[in-house]
Formats: structure tokens, sequence, C-alpha cells
């Protein structure tokens, strides 16, 4: 095991770029938010690279990362990155410096964080957001990264294919968001109000950053670099022009061409690529990217006006269905002749990973939402996950931060 | 003296100002302002869909012109402003006790 020069360099520009996803996600979410509490909503997601980097570094690298504990969590070798050094490790990413591996993946922990937030905006208590984020990381976030990708995971032992994260970042992030969105209610004035974004240009920076930095996520867990990760790269940019195409073309034909319909459906084409980037071609990007957006925009529908749950952002719209639809997609779309480490997929003949794919969805699910419920129940009874309706109706950037956006005399 | 408060489209401003110009009503005070009247909003588009926006931007100009300009002020404004739909906005007159023109502390007719 030696370290390659353009291997290493590939995964730290991939760590950098992962990590500019979060701010992204947070201007991407704060634009959407209403102008009192834009702020607070930033703050959510930028709050992540702040406890979940420390944290990460302390434990959840190893939690996740460390000797395996019967597939389901890795052990405390790892702790305060003990023994991970400038050299690679023994079982991950064989060409570039564990350091390098373990900062890479700490980003992903980090934005899956982030991502939740998106459905509680506006009436969280900030205090309740950051107790859950640490328990949530620790109890859910580290085992179901170990299930995946830790070495012995039962999820990689099954077979289960997830790329970049399909099922760890997004599945297990979107579902969450939706046990959460059930215990924690609707917003005061949901639905019958109007929730107006305050700024759709900061909507749209925040998802060019994403998708800027998606090719980091996607291309980058190719842990080298070369064909893998440029497959993993034009899939990732075909499957996202695919579904905000789409997108557009959905508003379109139900009015008119909406730009927020056009970076969310850019979102959710690059939310479902992520578990098959490298294991299908890259023209597969295509009927993904299509699909994410048609499902996206009903569940949206679905959730919302039909269900009446006030999922703010769509967190489980867009990166639980997408997410669930891009698992089953690499189950569908995997070619070993792209990906000899991967698995053939239905069309090549092999129903079973359809199968395996459906198991690993099951599972991350059902583990993310029943674990969630708990951890918010008990923060529920111990610091109240809800603001005060004083404080939800002033906002939450001055009542849960005393700032404000925007300053001046007027406004 | 009095004031003369207009509640305009954002689009006619320039046409309404040109017209008082012209008819030498320079000075002029603008702000952006929300409202409704009988129009009742307008769909505006969401993630999917539409959301109704009830308060919609409109422009109120006020000036203060002396008693017998009102009408012919009105009028630029009234004829420059209209499109004959919904939302063309309203014109207000109220009586001004008193004028000052901070520079000079001219008072009354004067500081008009």
């Amino acid at each position: 095991m030696t370290v390659n020069a353009g291997d290493t360099a590939w995964i730290l520009v991939s760590s950098a770029l992962v990590m500019l996803m979060t701010p992204g996600l947070a201007l991407f979410y704060g634009g959407m938010a209403r102008r009192r509490n834009l702020l607070s909503t930033i703050m959510m997601s930028f709050a992540a690279l702040g406890v979940v980097g420390v944290l990460w570094v302390l434990y959840g690298y190893s939690l996740s990362f460390g000797s395996d504990n019967g597939g389901f969590i890795g052990g405390f070798d790892f702790i305060g990155l003990m023994g991970v050094g400038q050299q690679p490790s023994e079982v991950y990413a064989s060409t570039v410096p564990h350091l390098a591996f373990m900062v890479y993946q700490g980003m992903f922990a980090i934005i899956t964080v982030a991502l939740i937030t998106g459905a509680v905006v506006e009436r969280i208590k900030f205090k309740a957001l950051m107790i859950f984020s640490v328990l949530w990381l620790t109890i859910v976030y580290c085992p179901v990264a170990h299930w995946v990708w830790g070495d012995g995971g039962w999820m990689a032992e099954l077979g289960a294919l997830d790329f970049a994260g399909g099922a760890v970042v997004h599945i297990n992030a979107g579902v969450s968001a939706l046990a959460l969105v059930m215990l924690l209610g609707r917003r005061k004035g949901f639905p019958q109000e109007s929730m107006e974004p305050n700024n759709i240009p900061m909507v749209v920076l925040g998802a060019g950053l994403l998708w800027f930095g998606w090719f980091g996520f996607n291309a980058g867990s190719a842990l080298s670099s070369g064909g893998l990760a440029a497959n993993a790269f034009v899939a990732t940019n075909i499957s996202a022009a695919s579904a905000a195409a789409t997108w557009m073309l959905i508003s379109w034909i139900n009015r008119r061409p909406s730009l927020l319909g056009v970076v969310t459906g850019a979102v959710a084409g690059l939310v479902a690529i992520t578990p098959a980037a490298g294991f299908v071609t890259p023209m597969a990007g295509i009927p993904i990217g299509i699909v994410v957006s048609l499902i996206s925009y009903y569940s949206i529908i679905l959730m919302k006006t039909k269900l009446g749950f006030d999922d703010s952002l769509d967190v489980f719209a867009v990166h639980g269905i997408g997410g669930i639809w891009g698992a089953l997609a690499t189950g569908i779309f995997a070619s070993l002749a792209v990906n000899p480490d991967g698995a053939a997929g239905l069309i090549e003949g092999n129903g079973m990973q359809l199968l395996i794919q459906l198991a690993s969805i099951v599972a991350v699910a059902a583990f993310a939402f029943v674990i969630t419920w708990i951890l918010a129940k008990i923060v529920d009874v111990t610091v109240g996950l809800r603001v005060g309706e004083m404080e939800e109706a002033v906002g939450l950037d001055l009542s849960q931060h005393g700032e404000r956006a925007y300053g001046g005399l007027l406004r | 003296m009095k004031k003369i408060e207009a509640i305009i489209r954002e689009e006619k401003l320039e046409a309404v100002k040109k017209a008082l110009e012209e008819k030498s009503y320079f000075g002029m005070t603008v702000s952006e302002v929300s409202g409704r009247g009988r129009q009742k909003g307008i769909p505006l588009q969401s993630r999917v869909g539409e959301y109704r926006v009830d308060l919609l931007p409109k422009l109120k100009i006020e000036l203060v012109v002396f008693d017998e300009d009102v009408s012919a002020a009105v009028d630029a404004i009234v004829r420059n402003a209209r499109t004959g739909s919904i939302g063309d906005g309203k014109v207000f007159i109220l009586p001004v006790e008193n004028v000052i023109r901070v520079r000079t502390g001219d008072s009354g007719n004067n500081a008009i």
C-alpha cells in the first residue's frame, strides 16, 4: 500500500468539494425560508460543519469505519484519530492517506445531518436540534455508514450497492426528517398561509454549489482518480441535467416553467444518481434523472397537499423518495462492465440485485425512522422540540439567535 | 395646499413621473408599498403548483401642490397610471396644514 499522488490529490479536492456542499445547502434552504427565519435556517446547516466536524474525529469515524462488531457498528480503534495517519488504511482506499479517506467521509456525515434540518425549519428549538444532531450522528448515522461502507458491515456483505450514499446519506436523512416532522408538527399557519421563499436567487446559488460539490461527492467516491471517477462524474451531470429539464417541463405543463422547480429537479437528479454513479453507465443517468423528478414532484404534492405533512423544504420527497428511487435504479441499471467490483443489475439479467437493493432500503428506512422517532421523543420530553408560539411568530432569527439577516434602519 | 397620495402600478411610474414633470410638478416622494384592493392577489409558482399572494407590490407617489393645481396633477396621474384592468390603484387627496422647507425654514406656499 503506497500513496498515489493522483488519487490523493483527487480525494483531497473531493473532500473540499463536499465540504462546500453544506454552506451551499444552507443557502439552498435559507432562500426558501421566510425572511424572519433566514439566518436560523442557514445556521442549522452551518452548525453541522462545526459540531459534526469535531465529533467525527473524536469518535464518529471510529464508530463508522473502526473494526467490525457483528456487522453493526465500528469499534473504538480510531478514537481521536488514533492510528489514522499519512499512510493508507489497511482496508479502505489503499492508495490515499488514511487521513484523507477519514476527512472525506467526515464531510458526508456533516451534510447528512444538515440535510435533515430542511424539514423542521421555522419552528424547531435550536438547542433541541443540536442535542438531536449529536444523538442522531452517533446512534443513526455511524451505524448505517458502517453497515454499508464499513469493513464487515452487514449490508456490504449482503451485496447492497451504494456508491456514494443513496442509503447512508439520502434515504437516511429523508426518512429521519419525516419522523421528526411527525413529532414536531406543522408550522403555525401551514397550510392556509402561503409560505413565500424570501430569496430565490439565494436558492439558485445554493443549488449551484450543491451541483458543483456533488462531483466530489459522487466522483470522489471512486476513491481513486481514473476511469471510474470519470464515469461517476459524467453520470452525475447527466442525471442532474435530465431531472432539471424534466421538472421544468412538469411545471411548464401545469402552468409556467419555474426556476425554483428547475433547481429542485437538479438536486433530485443528483440525489438519485448518488448510489448509482459508479455502477451504471453514464447514459443511465437520463432515465434515472427523468424518473426522479416525476416521482419527487408528485411526492411533494402527496405529502404536503394530500397528507398535510409540513416537511417544510421537502426533505423526504426529494432526498428520501429520490434516494429510494436511486437505490432501486442501481439495482436495475448496474453493470459489471462499468465496475467489476459492483454487480449486474436487472437489465443484465440479475433480478436478485434489485431485491438486495430493496432489502437495504427497507432496513435503512426502518432503522432511521424508528430510532429518530425515539431520539426526538427523548429530546422533546427533556428540553422540548419546539419554540414557543411567540418565538415562532417573531421568527427564529431573533428568538433563537438574536440576529437578523438584513440590517439597516428600515426593515 | 393639498397632498396627493397615489397608489399606482410599478410599471406606470415612468409615465406618471413624466406627465407630472411636463406640468412642472417636480417634487415627489416615491415608496414601495404592498397592498390589496379588489384584485385579491395573484398566483405564484411554488415547487409544485402554485400559491396565492394577496398583498401585491405597488408604488406610492406623494406630492404636495397648491389647491388650484390639484385637478391638473391628479389628471396627469390618473390618465397615465390607467390600464383599465383591476389593480390600477387609487388616488387620495388630503388637506395639508403647513409645509416647511428644511434648508431655509420657509413655510407655507413658499415651501412647496
